[in-house]
C-alpha cells in the first residue's frame, strides 16, 4: 500500500465540556478515497472539522505527511493542502458565484484547478457567475461549494455530506463528476448518509458510534450485514 | 436666500460628517466591533498632522503623507495586538476596551499637548470661497465634500472590486469558512482597522483645517459618525453619505433659527429618523 498521507491518533474532540470524539484511529493513503458513516451526532462532521482545524486537538492527534497539525489553525492547515467542504455548503452571500470561487484561490496554491478548469467541470456555474452565491438552486451551489474548495488545489479533499438536501438528479450529476475531481491526484474523505453511494465510491469506510469508531474496513470485504450492525450499533 | 445657504452649509457639513462615519461604519461592517474611540483617533489624527507640520515645516494638506501611514500602522497593530483579543460572542469586551481606550487617548493627548485649542493652518484656502449666484461657498467645506465622496468611491472600489475587499465581505459573512479558505482573520481585521483609520486620518486634518479642537472633542464626533452611519443604514456607505447631509443641514438649519439649537436640532432629527425608520434609510439588504 502507498504511504499514509492523512491520519489521526487517539483524536478526542470537544465542543466546550462535551466531548465528541474518542480515541479515533484514521488513516488515508495518498491517492485513497476513503468514506465516514454512521447515524446523525455520531461525530462525521465533527471529524473533518478537526482535521481542516476549525476545532483545535492535541498536536499528536492529527498528522499530515508526518507533521502534528491538530493544533494548527484553519488558514495554515489550508495552505498545506487540506480543504473541507463543509455540510450545508456554507457559500458566502455576499460574493458573487465566480467570488467565491476566486475566495478560493486565496489559499494561494497553483495546479490544475483555476477558474477555467472548474467552469469546465461545471459548466452551469460560468452561466450564473456574477449572480449571488446564494440566488443558485441547492444543487449548483454544492457545485460552488466543490469548486471553491478545488481552486486551492488541495492535496486532500473533506467532503461532508455533498448530497444533503439534493434532488437524486443532481447527486447523480455530482458523482458522476466525482472521478474528475478527486483524480487529479489528490485524496478524498467523504461523509455520505446513503451506505450504497459509500461503498461504491470509497476503497474503505470507517463506522462511528457516538465518537467511536466501531467498524474499519474495504469496502470489497464488508458485508452489508456488518454495516448495518455497526450503523445502528445493533446486533443482527 | 439665507435658507438656501443654510442648507448648502449643511450639505458640505455632512461631507465631513460622512468622513466621520464611514470608517466606523467599515469596521462595524467587517467585525462587528463597535469603536467608541473613534472620534479619539480623529483627534488623534489631527494632532499628529499639527506635529508634522510644526516638526516638518509642511502644509497640513502635506502632513497627510505622514499621518496615513501612522494611522495605518496604529490600526493594524491596535488591532492584532489588542482588539483581536476581545472579539467573540460576547459584545460586551470590545465596546469595554474601546472605551478604555478613548479615555487612554484623551488623557494621552492632554498630556502631550494640553487642553488649548489648537487649529491646523491651510492660510488662504480657509477663508476662500467661490460664487455660485448670490451663493457664496467655501473651498475648505467644498473640497471637504469632494473628498468626502472620493473616500466613499474609494471605498467602495476596495469593497466591490478587490481581492482585499472579497476578503473583507468573506470573513464578514462568516469568519470560520473564510479561514478554510486560507485567510488568516486576525490579518484581514488588522487591514480593516487600518484602513478604518487611514479615513480617520483625512478626517481627522479636514477637521482641524475647518475648526479648532482640543484632546476632548473626540466624543462628539464619535456621536455625529453614529448618526451619521444609523441615520444612512448599517452596512451602506451611500447612505452613511446621506446620514451625513441629513444630520449636516439639520444642524445648520437648527442654527439659523436659534444659534443655540444647531446641535440639538441634529440630534432631535436623528432621533425622529430612528422614531420612524429605525434600521435607517438605506439599511444593507440582508441575504
Ligand atoms: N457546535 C457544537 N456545539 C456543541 N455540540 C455540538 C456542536 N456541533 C456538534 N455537536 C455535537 O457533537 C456530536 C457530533 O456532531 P457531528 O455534527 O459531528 O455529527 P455528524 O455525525 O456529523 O451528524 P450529522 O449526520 O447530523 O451531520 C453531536 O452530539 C452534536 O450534538
Ligand atoms: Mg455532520
Amino acid at each position: 500500500m502507498s504511504k499514509v498521507l492523512l491520519q489521526t491518533d487517539s483524536l478526542n474532540a470537544f465542543y466546550g465540556d462535551f466531548q465528541a470524539l474518542y480515541d479515533v484511529d484514521m488513516s488515508v493513503c495518498e491517492g485513497e478515497t476513503i468514506a465516514i458513516i454512521g447515524a446523525n451526532g455520531a461525530g462525521k462532521s465533527t471529524l473533518l472539522r478537526s482535521i481542516a482545524g476549525l476545532i483545535k486537538t492535541e498536536p499528536e492527534s492529527v498528522r499530515f505527511d508526518g507533521t502534528a497539525i491538530g493544533n494548527w489553525r484553519a488558514d495554515k492547515i489550508a495552505k498545506q493542502g487540506i480543504a473541507l467542504i463543509p455540510e450545508g455548503r456554507q457559500l458566502f452571500p455576499s460574493l458573487s458565484v465566480e467570488e467565491n470561487l476566486k475566495l478560493g484561490s486565496t489559499v494561494g496554491r497553483t495546479g490544475h484547478w483555476q477558474l477555467d478548469t472548474v467552469y469546465q467541470l461545471f459548466p452551469v456555474l460560468k452561466e450564473r457567475r456574477t449572480q449571488p452565491s446564494t440566488s443558485l438552486s441547492g444543487g449548483q451551489q454544492q457545485m460552488v461549494a466543490i469548486g471553491r474548495a478545488l481552486m486551492s488545489n488541495p492535496e486532500v479533499l473533506l467532503f461532508d455530506e455533498i448530497s444533503l438536501g439534493l434532488a437524486p438528479v443532481i447527486i447523480n450529476t455530482i458523482y458522476e463528476q466525482l472521478p474528475n475531481i478527486i483524480s487529479q491526484g489528490a485524496t478524498a474523505i467523504i461523509i455520505e448518509q446513503d451506505v450504497g453511494r459509500a461503498m461504491a465510491a470509497a476503497s474503505r469506510v470507517y463506522c462511528l458510534i457516538e465518537g467511536r469508531v466501531k467498524l474499519e474496513g474495504s469496502t470489497h470485504e464488508l458485508t452489508r450485514e456488518q454495516i448495518t450492525e455497526a450503523y445502528f450499533g445493533v446486533a443482527a | 436666500m439665507d435658507w438656501l445657504n443654510a442648507i448648502v452649509q449643511g450639505v458640505l457639513l455632512g461631507g465631513l460628517y460622512a468622513l466621520f462615519a464611514s470608517g466606523l461604519s467599515l469596521i462595524f461592517g467587517v467585525m462587528r466591533l463597535v469603536n467608541i474611540a473613534h472620534g479619539d483617533l480623529i483627534v488623534l489624527a489631527a494632532y499628529l498632522a499639527l506635529s508634522t507640520t510644526l516638526i516638518l515645516g509642511v502644509h497640513p494638506f502635506t502632513a497627510i503623507l505622514v499621518v496615513i501611514p501612522l494611522m495605518a500602522l496604529i490600526g493594524y497593530v491596535l488591532q492584532r495586538g489588542v482588539l483581536n483579543h476581545t472579539l467573540g460572542d460576547d459584545i460586551l469586551p470590545p465596546l469595554l476596551v474601546t472605551f478604555g481606550l478613548s479615555v487612554f487617548l484623551q488623557n494621552a493627548l492632554l498630556e502631550g499637548y494640553t487642553a488649548d485649542p489648537q487649529k491646523l493652518n491651510v492660510g488662504s484656502l480657509e477663508t476662500a470661497s467661490v460664487s455660485v449666484g448670490e451663493l457664496s461657498i467655501g473651498l475648505l467645506p467644498l473640497s471637504t465634500f469632494v473628498v468626502a465622496i472620493v473616500v466613499i468611491v474609494f471605498l467602495q472600489w476596495i469593497f466591490y472590486h478587490t481581492a482585499l475587499g472579497r476578503q473583507f465581505r468573506a470573513v464578514s459573512d462568516n469568519a470560520d469558512i473564510a479561514q478554510l479558505m486560507g485567510l488568516s482573520k486576525g490579518h484581514i481585521f488588522g487591514l480593516a482597522l487600518a484602513l478604518s483609520l487611514v479615513v480617520c486620518g483625512i478626517a481627522g486634518i479636514l477637521l482641524g483645517a475647518r475648526t479648532s479642537f482640543d484632546p476632548a472633542v473626540g466624543s462628539g464626533r464619535l456621536i455625529f459618525a453614529f448618526e451619521a452611519v444609523i441615520i444612512g443604514g448599517l452596512g451602506n456607505l451611500w447612505g452613511t453619505l446621506i446620514g451625513g447631509i441629513v444630520l449636516g443641514v439639520a444642524q445648520t438649519i437648527g442654527g439659523k433659527i436659534n444659534p443655540g439649537w444647531q446641535l440639538l436640532a441634529g440630534h432631535v432629527v436623528f432621533l425622529l429618523i430612528l422614531a420612524i425608520r429605525p434600521r435607517g434609510f438605506f439599511p444593507r439588504v440582508e441575504h
